[in-house]
């Protein structure tokens, strides 16, 4: 067992963690933030996206042992007050999302592409997703979302 | 106060998506109960092996592994459910959900392992010992059928699992007479359903009752639960199987599958929950494949293309196993070999085939998409052989517009069509003109970027029902109806309980939109419960566009019957004849004195308190109904794209494409769209990127997303839609349903237009998935040839 302590959605946590687990089933299984979810065991679909000191990565990649001393995100945090996040609003208003499955990582991953690209055009926006597959929407208004929560100017 | 709004038809924002969005959707693995133990499955890594031995002691001794054991630790009260025998001579040896003496495909399970953790569990899975004594595989249906091929199932003596056939019209004659006759050859490639969360068990059983509650990643729990009972002897009454969230299915979840049996039988076992959830890499081995057929496609026509006889012959890739309907898979196909066109003989053989693989089931579209592709490819191939061009030899060839039910070639009677229409339409969508001209224009030039423009104006069936037919014509053993309650609450809320199990579709706010209708509500004031088997205990779940064909008349007339007995009580208590009220701006009125009325919220109260109702008339508002369609629904419409290959790399890229769909009446606009944008995309994948590959040995080689070729975003192109309404005479909504026109129509749109683009260099075929690999390849062969 390896302790470790970091903020997890604005919040302080330490924990002792066997050090093979994965971010990802420390955050679902430890602290119960089961919004992020597991689609793969190839870090190759995204559903598991987060964010590690404001970027997105796939917490499926990283051991809970390194997100040690660090501030992730998950998408519990993403609604504030009850209010949705521009781009999950910008999600429900394009019917971005079928079975859900995939939302989660899409959103954090796009939530940290507008960030870096606050106005990105539709191929930096299917490029900037390159890694979140979804099965369902056929991405085309997964896209049209994102470049809609750009055009609102919603920060994000 | 009456809602002034409705909501049918409108593109009404989903009530499911809010939890959704913010991660508190909850999925099967989401979920844990106190005292859980894990369950790992330990899975053959030979397609076929003789089972020497299971030894699992060293698993017991890794720490936290509970218990272990081989397949003949176990006795099954059944085999799991397999439930369409189509031929009475069928052969359908037991499945059970572990092998015990043979292991038939890569991925078969052979142990079971339980641990106080998940890692533990798989530690203890890698530790039991099987001494695998590997036997000669087949994969391939043609080989399958050859002399001497392995034999999957030994004691059959043969690798043949039925034959099924339909003839309409004297066929031989009609071929023999026909001047020009036509024999194509395709090859569908075996498909990996991949939604994106995995399969998940949770089984918890209360040891004092006796009853276990399940919690399933699954589309179908009503059959689960059926079939639950019959694997294990434990009665219906005592599980209860809830589908939470569900994260995609696209038919891989309407299965019975071993891993549910035996969290059910380990829980009734050791007395404690189970949970299993499913690697992506065990989905790839152990949830079932869709497609894989080799198909021989034949049209006689008369000099002109006007086609006089289809005949199709299949050979169906079953896998190791016939599952719950693998056999109908293909037959959900079979009266669809004649496209949307007219003919004056018809004929469908389909043979279903054992191989050591993956076992065979519905994947988006089951059987149609395969029957779409054989239609649809050999048109096109008819069209270059008379000198047509395709928009033309589907309109000479097309059944005239009708809005009555009628009679097709291939034994359907179709509820309503106009399939020029859709296609008018998806021409002007597309600028076939323009595109055409860009054609012609980069063929002038030699241009290494060539353009092909394809078709697929497609017919397809779904809907499943009705009961008596689907039972005593198709030998289904399951039903074809569904179930809906609309039940008032005292405030006038409402709560609809539905037989259907939607996983991303949306129903719950289409189901809510026709409620909120009916009964003069808003749609936030209908909250929709189903998944559950004790809160909605009857239906035959989501499969086969059934969640809005058949579910939603069962919603309509639920809540009629609420609004029926709701005019009583208003007539009472407004003290006038039902007859002098109307229903008018959500409210019953009386005629002449619209002021004089009475909401449904206004009912439920009085319903609820009984104070003053009618003699003869029950307190409570709330009514059932179980509808059983009278015939299947039949979308259609005319997909169009326009596909660029690189003639130097193989390269493609779809440039344009239009899908045209006449859906029937259609509740939400933006579901609908929604389903057909996927379909198409999930369409476009199968004919340009994914295959289930086999090596010779039984190897499953594309057994990860990226090898097997899921598109990503900068893969997925831009889907415009149309559409065109004729309502459906199947029932009285008039929808007709909308799943699985996607992947039914567009791969032979796509591969249409790759072999238009190449058919100046002498391409008249491509196989799929057509990679750059195999479209570099068809234009050396074409070159090879000329030379
Ligand atoms: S779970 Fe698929 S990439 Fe992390
Ligand atoms: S919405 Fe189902 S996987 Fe994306």
């Amino acid at each position: 067992m390896t302790r470790i302590s970091l903020t997890v959605n604005g919040q302080r946590r330490e924990a002792d963690v066997e050090p093979r687990t994965l971010l990802v089933y420390f955050l679902r299984e430890h602290l119960g933030l089961t919004g992020t979810n597991v689609g793969c065991d190839t870090s190759t679909c995204g559903a598991c996206t987060v964010h590690l000191d404001g970027e997105s990565v796939k917490s499926c990649t990283l051991l809970a042992v390194q997100a040690d001393g660090r501030e992730v995100t998950t998408i519990e945090a993403l609604a504030r007050d009850g209010e949705l996040h521009p781009l999950q609003e910008a999600f429900r208003r394009n019917h971005a999302l079928q079975c859900g499955y995939c939302t989660p990582g899409m959103v954090m991953a796009a939530a940290s592409l507008l960030r870096e690209r606050p106005n990105p055009t539709e191929e930096e926006v299917r490029e900037g997703l390159e890694g979140n597959l979804c099965r369902c929407t056929g991405y085309q208004n997964i896209v049209k979302a994102v470049l809609d929560a750009a055009a609102s100017g919603a920060r994000v | 106060m009456a809602a002034t709004e409705t909501f049918v038809g409108r593109s009404v924002l989903r009530k499911e998506d809010p939890e959704l969005l913010t991660g508190r959707g909850r999925y099967t693995d989401d979920l844990s109960v106190p005292g859980m133990l894990w369950m790992a499955v330990v899975r053959s890594p030979f397609a076929h092996a003789r089972i020497r031995g299971v030894d699992v002691t060293r698993a017991l001794a890794v720490p936290g592994v509970v218990a272990a054991f081989a397949g003949s630790d176990f006795r099954w009260a059944g085999p799991l459910l397999m439930a369409w025998p189509v031929t009475e001579d069928l052969k359908n040896p037991p499945h059970y959900p572990l092998a015990t003496d043979v292991a038939r495909y890569q991925g078969d399970g052979v142990a079971v392992v339980v641990a106080e953790s998940r890692g533990a569990a798989m530690d203890g899975a890698e530790a039991v010992q099987v001494d695998y004594d590997p036997l000669p595989a087949v994969t391939d249906v043609e080989a399958a059928l050859a002399e001497g091929a392995p034999l999957v199932h030994e004691d059959l003596g043969t690798n043949e699992s039925f034959t099924w056939s339909l003839t309409n019209g004297d066929v031989d004659a009609v071929f023999a007479s026909a001047p020009i006759r036509i024999e194509e050859r395709y090859r569908i490639q075996r498909q990996v359903p991949n939604a994106i969360e995995p399969r998940a068990i949770l089984v918890e059983p209360n040891i004092a009752t006796g009853q276990f509650t399940m919690w399933d990643s699954t589309q179908v729990p009503h059959v689960v639960r059926t079939a639950m009972a019959l694997a294990t002897g434990i009665s219906e009454s005592k599980l209860r199987i809830i589908a939470p969230r569900v994260g995609g299915g696209f038919g891989s979840k309407l299965q019975v599958y071993p891993e549910e049996a035996l969290a059910l039988e380990l829980a009734r076992r050791l007395g404690r929950p189970i949970k299993w959830t499913e690697t992506r890499s065990e989905n790839f081995l152990a949830t079932h494949h869709g497609r894989d057929q080799v198909q021989r496609m034949e049209l006689a026509a008369d000099e002109r293309g006007k086609i006089v006889g289809f005949r199709a012959h299949i050979l169906a890739n079953m896998g190791a196993y016939l599952r719950i309907i693998s056999p109908g898979t293909p037959v959900l196909g079979a009266f669809l070999y004649c496209g949307a066109y007219t003919g004056e003989a018809y004929q469908v053989t389909l043979t279903g085939v054992f191989t050591n693989t993956t076992p065979v089931d519905a994947y988006r579209g089951a059987g149609r998409p395969e029957a779409t592709n054989a239609i649809e490819r050999a048109i096109d191939a008819l069209a270059r052989r008379v000198g047509k061009d395709p928009v033309e030899i589907r309109r000479i060839n097309f059944m005239p517009p009708f809005t009555e039910a009628t009679p097709s070639i291939g034994g359907l009677t179709i509820d309503s069509g106009d399939y020029h229409a859709t296609l008018d339409k998806a021409i002007e969508l597309f600028d076939l003109e323009q595109l055409r001209k860009e054609q012609r224009a980069r063929r002038e030039r030699g241009d290494v970027r060539q353009i092909g423009i394809g078709l697929s104006t497609y017919l397809e069936n779904c809907g499943w029902g009705p009961s008596r037919v689907i039972g005593n014509v198709l030998r289904y053993a399951g039903g074809g109806w569904e179930a809906a309650t609309v039940r008032c609450h005292p405030t006038g809320k409402v709560v609809l309980v539905v037989g259907t199990t939607p996983h991303g579709q949306g129903s719950e706010t289409a189901y809510a939109q026709v409620v909120a209708d009916e009964l003069g509500i808003a749609v936030d004031d209908v909250d929709v419960l189903f998944g559950d088997t004790d809160v909605a205990p009857s239906g035959w779940d989501t499969y086969g566009s059934r969640g809005a064909a058949v579910g939603t008349p069962a919603v309509h007339r639920a809540a009629r019957r609420v609004r029926e007995k709701a005019r009583a009580i208003a007539a009472h208590e407004l003290e006038v004849a039902e007859d002098d009220l109307e229903w008018s701006d959500g409210a019953f009125r009386v005629r002449g004195a619209p002021d004089q009325a009475r909401t449904i919220p206004q009912i439920a109260f009085s319903a609820w308190t009984g104070h003053n109702l009618p003699d003869g008339v029950e307190p409570g508002l709330e009514a059932s109904s179980f509808f059983d369609p009278e015939n299947l629904v039949f979308p259609y419409g005319a997909h169009i794209c326009a596909v660029e290959v690189d003639t130097e790399t193989g390269a493609t890229r779809v440039l344009r494409y239009v899908a045209v769909d006449d859906v029937g009446t259609v509740i939400n606009p933006m579901l609908v769209e929604g389903q057909v944008i996927g379909g198409v995309v999930q369409g476009i994948a199968e004919a340009l990127y994914e295959e289930a590959l086999y090596d010779e040995s039984g190897n499953l080689v594309t057994s990860s997303m990226q090898a097997y070729g899921l598109p990503g975003p900068p893969e997925a192109p831009t889907i415009i839609t149309g559409s065109h309404v004729t309502p459906s005479t199947t029932n009285e909504l008039g929808i007709k349903g909308v799943g699985e026109t996607g992947t039914i129509a567009s791969p032979p749109a796509v591969l249409n237009a790759i072999v238009d683009a190449l058919s100046p260099l002498g391409v008249t075929e491509i196989e799929r998935p057509a990679t750059p690999e195999k479209v570099w390849r068809a234009i050396q062969r074409a070159k090879g040839e000329r030379a």
